[in-house]
């Protein structure tokens, strides 16, 4: 709709005149509030993440310990006379004190002092199964070694990369072209084509999904990563609508500098276009890196019959299916290792990503 | 028309939509083989008898995957599904980015720019992996969310296994798809000229008067927008349970979806011909869903340019 969109907003300025005193006391009560309330929100939001992440160091048996705590934790024990004996928090005195139970009884116990074995075992009067055990904190990592060699996690990885990358190249080059179709030239027919372009963007994939399918079957495409390669290179309406939005931007007058030289249109691109358009560029490739990285159909239905070419999302969604509930641990670690790119591309990238968000979100 | 037209270019006019139709080429070879060409076809489809795991030879067979249709239970069992769901899911997609956005803009929230960074990055959790997290959150005995009902004295149901809960349960997984929602929504809200708001103040409005009669009537473009992209994509909802329990439908049937059925008729069973007559009723109830929202826009969607009435 408007450029505004792109321009940075200034963050609204204190009214100078509000230098009331009580009014000024209500804004910064109003303003610790709102701003508390998101915190709760905002971890309320994110806290999957965290249990994912705790859930990722844990062995199954500590998941379902009773009682099991949010972090990795495993029971104390402790050596006394070459056994091990486990270690529970027992109320002395009125100081609890982490100490080893080598005698159970209902109504006394043998207790052992960790610290000062050399004491001697310590009668404590009481029945030790009111007692809570004492914890260590026992992160394993077998779950990210296990998934990494369970769900091939290299040969996955390597698939997605690649696949992000080969169709990044298409993604980036064919609607750049096209974008520069639509920005710098009239021709009869153009805005009734970029209507066109626009309401792709409205169409369910299902109208469109079984002839395609169908072709690429007989093309034997199926089994291998060319339907989901070649179609990048043909441009896509999000894309170019992003990169027109810029280019429109982009002043002529070197454009018409460079025409005067006697540069073709193509010319003009490589040299005078593209050098300017990078923020744009950029924002591209990392909206297809995120968008491929996590595409699940496609790869699903184009690459079933070959495992060995799969990609990280579908290759995780079928480890998740056998092994089904018995180990969270190892499906979380999975997890994080298959989120973690887009993520931190996200991260890196993120002023780039939300401002073409709010560019093809807002302004069609 | 552009041949009627030629003979009035100028040489340097044709030569300029000559360049332009060249650089558009890739889209317009795209649009015709992934898309124009698709459509038609699927409509053709519809006619034939096609399935890729047996060998028939292929005939015109009329309206019968039309006729079909009427007696397949599946296909009004599964739109209901769909529709039950839409019913649950749709208000959360609408107005929770929105909450969410008025919250971000809010004057009062220090340190609005971090938030909004952390309110968006779980959209670009890969999808599957966001599906794992969030079923783990669920689980009936060890997810967080019945731990923290427990706290308050609620037994907590088991979301994704009961039938009465799986709808709000799907609708939780989905909440990490909210951040483009967000960043539309507070977008609009930025749009919005202040001198209404002041206006508004003058005028004695509170909190809420303000909300009223300023922040809803300006941002409905943007309401109509996120309700119109919401009912396409709920309409062809399927995935989340394709990830959950692999298409079984489980519990009882009741996550049974529309798309699912279409899938499963093309993909599983290879029948294209009647997967193709699927996606056909799904664009026509689509377009119809659709067109009801764009002809109701007139009376609630405030088109701030035409200065019309309310």
């Amino acid at each position: 709709m408007s450029v505004a969109a792109q321009r940075p907003i200034p963050a609204l300025p204190l009214q100078k005149t509000q230098t009331h005193r009580r009014r000024s006391l209500r804004e910064t009560r109003n303003s610790f509030l709102v701003t508390f309330f998101s915190v709760l929100v905002i971890a309320a939001f994110l806290s999957p993440l965290l249990r994912s992440f705790a859930l990722s160091f844990q062995t199954p048996e500590q998941i379902s310990q009773v009682d099991a705590p949010l972090w990795p934790a495993s029971p104390l024990t402790f050596q006394y006379q070459g056994r091990e004996f486990p270690v529970y928090k027992v109320s002395i005195n009125g100081v609890t004190k982490e100490m080893a139970l080598v005698k159970k009884g209902r109504t006394e116990s043998q207790l052992v002092d960790p610290a000062n074995p050399g004491a001697g075992q310590i009668t404590w009067q009481g029945a030790w199964r009111t007692l809570q055990p004492a914890l260590t904190f026992d992160p394993t990592f077998d779950n990210y070694t296990d998934v990494w060699r369970l769900l091939n996690y290299p040969r996955l990885l390597f698939n997605t990369a690649a696949i992000a990358l080969i169709g990044l190249i298409g993604t980036v080059v064919s609607c750049t072209l096209v974008a520069y179709g639509f920005a710098r030239f009239r021709f009869p027919g153009r805005s009734f084509l970029f209507l066109i372009l626009i309401s792709t963007i409205f169409l369910p994939a299902a109208v469109t999904l079984i002839p395609t399918y169908t072709i690429f079957v007989k093309l034997g495409w199926v089994g291998t990563w060319l339907p989901l390669l070649v179609p990048t290179f043909f441009a896509n309406a999000y894309d170019v609508f992003l990169l027109r939005q810029y280019l429109l931007t982009i002043p002529r007058e070197m454009d018409e500098a460079a025409a005067i030289d006697g540069a073709g249109p193509l010319r003009t691109l490589i040299s005078v276009i593209v050098p300017q358009a990078w923020p744009v560029i950029i924002a591209v490739a990392i909206f297809h890196l995120v968008y491929s990285w996590n595409d699940f159909f496609a790869p699903l239905i184009y690459l079933s019959t070959k495992p060995e070419l799969q990609t990280l999302a579908v290759g995780l969604a079928q480890f998740s299916a056998n092994r089904s509930a018995q180990e969270p641990g190892l499906i979380q670690a999975g997890t994080l290792l298959t989120l973690i790119v887009p993520v931190i591309l996200f991260l890196i990238f993120q002023r780039v990503f939300m401002r073409g968000v709010v560019i093809t979100g807002v302004e069609k | 028309m552009i041949a009627l037209r030629r003979p009035r270019m100028s040489r340097l006019a044709w030569h300029e939509a000559r360049s332009g139709l060249l650089f558009l080429s890739p889209w317009i070879i795209g649009f015709l083989a992934f898309t124009l060409i698709p459509i038609v076809a699927t409509l053709i489809f519809t006619f034939l008898n096609i399935k890729l795991n047996q060998d028939v030879p292929l005939r015109f067979v009329g309206f019968d995957n039309y006729l079909a249709l009427f007696g397949d239970s599946q296909v009004w069992d599964s739109l209901l599904v769909t529709l039950k769901f839409a019913a649950i899911s749709l208000p959360v997609a609408v107005v929770l980015p929105f909450a969410v956005a008025l919250l971000l803009n809010s004057r009062s929230l220090r340190g609005s720019s971090l938030f909004r960074v952390l309110f968006f990055m779980p959209y670009t959790v890969p999808f599957v992996a966001g599906v794992l997290i969030w079923a783990q959150m669920l689980n009936s005995d060890s997810g967080w969310i019945n731990g923290l009902l427990g706290v308050v004295g609620i037994q907590g149901p088991d979301w994704l296994n009961d039938q009465g809960w799986v709808y709000p349960g799907l609708v939780i997984i989905g909440i990490w798809g909210i951040g483009g929602g967000i960043i539309v929504n507070q977008a609009g809200l930025r749009g919005i000229p202040t001198e209404l708001y002041d206006a508004a103040r003058i005028d004695g409005a509170g909190w809420w008067g303000q909300l009223r009669h300023v922040t809803l009537p300006m941002m409905s473009p943007v309401i109509f927008y996120t309700l119109v992209l919401a009912v396409v994509e709920v309409l062809q909802y399927f995935l989340v349970p394709l990830v959950l329990n692999q298409g079984t439908g489980e519990p009882g049937g009741s996550t049974r979806f529309f798309n699912l059925y279409l899938y499963q008729t093309f993909f599983s069973y290879q029948d294209m011909s009647y997967g193709a007559t699927l996606a056909w009723l799904l664009f026509i109830i689509t377009l119809a869903f659709t067109g009801i929202l764009f002809w109701s826009a007139r009376f609630w969607v405030y088109y701030a340019g035409e200065g019309s009435s309310s």
